[in-house]
């Protein structure tokens, strides 16, 4: 069938149709934009945190500080769910164990579960919600209510003070609390398995450990500290880049917790294949 | 009236001619996007002096006194602190410059994570490294004496009222012995009362001190107390300039409606 369409009206639909393909092509360009300047802005900001990193005046104290806060004060959060990781892996693989008469092997396969990926991811994503967004909203509010720019003019570097102390203490005292909660983790496990049965926690640990190599411990510790820096990096990233308003201070600490616990999430991955190939 | 008209549009007054500039802005611009905030403005600070800068909101005054901190980059123009250029200096030497400068935050902006001596040390410990921990501990206390505080030490800033973070900001400020202050709307959300206790001791500080200020605000009492000089933004320009006798007998529209 053939339509004629008077060339006026033609006219008109095409210059619609342009229209919308301009405003569609100039609204993808916008966010390949936005994307490209933020990229850019994380390489900056890690650049920056690198070469202050390295400067020769380093805040010792403050590092200090921050280890206690991200640590110590992250224990009670740890300790409840490293314990409740081991007791209900425990409870939920008991009976499938049971069932094939390999129950004697419930103290190694959790202790593996526990210390190759368990203990870290989790742990890593409790502590993405609470350090990364603790980071986030502290230095998000520090910025809007302009004590970031009064450190700055008391000749003081907040890069150097806020953003490097942070992230170094993230990465060295998540490892920590991750090998804390694998610890507590068979603890838990020892729990769970005295429900049904009696083991005591001396033949329950010796017969995890007996399971664990070094491969298995190695591979957990070098990614937790990946992990470590990824909280501390995004953290500050988002809190250094808030806005102006009250507003981006929610706004940095939420967008903080999604972004770590998602590159926690990628890194993992990333981790996982590495190891696997080894 | 036009600009033209008023007798305070004085480029540069007679009586300030020979006295010594620590502070010359000249030409100095500064765009946001498409807005231009700060277009050619050209003055100076002379030593000793409270120079009041006057203007409605949004007519570029904190961006002013962020540009000649260095907290802010200018688009165009010089701002000559003690005759170096800040707008050309590296990281290491703006650092030196801010050194002689203290700067005094609309909101205060003490460290909510310390109390109020670990704020005091913050700034003292970076500045003036050499001194001792009992020199440091004495400095502080002088500080807070000279602000009425001195019972404030160990508070934390969420314990203190509005006028007595002012307070506690200005000693921060003023612990480094700085040669210049920068005021960024000092009584801004304060009661009149506490505003009036603010720029005395703003003179007080001038006088004991021999700081030189460039006071920004639009809260004229601060502003009769205070000044030495004023001048006044509008449109990102200097529009007015003179003392504050002269300014009361204006009978320009603009400088009338802040002078009610």
């Amino acid at each position: 069938m053939k339509i004629n369409i008077p060339v006026s009206k033609a006219k008109q639909i095409v210059v619609r149709h342009s229209m919308k393909l301009s405003e569609n092509t100039m609204a993808k360009t916008a966010i390949a934009n936005n994307f490209l300047t933020d990229f850019a802005d994380v390489i900056l900001f890690i650049v920056r945190f690198l070469k202050e990193t390295f400067s020769r005046k380093f805040e010792g104290k403050e590092f200090f500080r921050q280890c206690f806060s991200i640590g110590y004060k992250s224990l009670p959060l740890i300790s409840v769910t490293g314990f409740i990781m081991g007791f209900v892996l425990t409870i939920q693989s008991r009976p499938s164990l049971v069932r094939f008469g390999a129950d004697t092997l419930l103290p190694g396969m959790v202790a593996v579960s526990l210390i190759r990926e368990m203990g870290p991811v989790i742990t890593a994503l409790i502590c993405a919600g609470k350090i990364a967004s603790g980071m986030g909203a502290e230095l998000g509010s520090m910025k809007v209510t302009e004590q970031i720019e009064a450190m700055e003019v008391s000749s003081t570097h907040p890069m150097r003070f806020l953003v490097v102390t942070r992230v170094w203490a993230a990465t060295f005292m998540i490892p920590l609390l991750i090998l804390y909660a694998d610890g507590l983790g068979i603890i838990g496990s020892w729990f769970g398995a005295n429900i049904k049965g009696d083991v005591s926690l001396v033949l329950f640990f010796s017969q995890a450990f007996s399971h664990i190599g070094f491969i298995d411990l190695l591979p957990a510790v070098v990614k937790s500290f990946f992990f470590g820096s990824v909280i501390g990096l995004v953290g500050c990233y988002k809190g250094y880049n808030a806005g102006r308003g009250t507003e981006s201070v929610g706004k940095a600490a939420n967008s903080a917790v999604v972004l770590a616990s998602l590159l926690v999430l990628i890194v993992d991955m990333i981790a996982v294949q590495i190891t696997d190939m080894l | 009236m036009k600009k033209e008209e008023t007798e305070l549009i004085l480029k540069e007054p007679a009586k300030t001619k020979t006295r010594e500039a620590i502070i010359e802005i000249s030409n100095l611009s500064k765009s946001f996007g498409s807005q231009e905030v700060l277009k050619n403005l050209t003055f100076n600070l002379y030593a000793g002096e409270n120079l009041v800068v006057l203007g409605k909101s949004g007519s570029g005054k904190s961006v002013l006194i962020k540009c000649i901190v260095g907290l802010l980059r200018s688009d165009s123009g010089t701002i000559k602190v003690f005759g170096h250029d800040v707008t050309a200096l590296t990281v290491k030497e703006l650092g030196e410059i801010r050194q002689k400068i203290g700067f005094l935050f609309q909101s205060g902006a003490l460290y909510d994570s310390m109390t109020v001596k670990e704020n005091l040390e913050f700034p003292l410990r970076r500045i003036k490294a050499h001194l001792t921990q009992k020199e440091i501990d004495a400095k502080i206390e002088e500080v807070l004496e000279n602000v009425g505080l001195a019972d404030a030490l160990n508070k934390m800033p969420s314990q203190l009222s509005g006028g007595m973070r002012k307070r506690i900001s200005l000693a921060r400020t003023i612990v480094v012995d700085p040669m210049i202050i920068l005021y960024d709307e000092p009584t801004t959300g304060l009661d009149p009362v506490t505003s009036d206790e603010i720029s005395l001791l703003i003179n007080e500080v001038q006088k004991k001190y021999k700081t030189s200020s460039i006071i920004i605000t639009h809260d004229i009492e601060c502003a009769r107390t205070t000044a030495n000089r004023l001048i006044m933004l509008q449109d990102g320009a200097v529009y007015a300039e003179g003392n504050i006798a002269e300014f009361e007998k204006s009978t320009d529209k603009v400088i009338k409606s802040f002078f009610k």
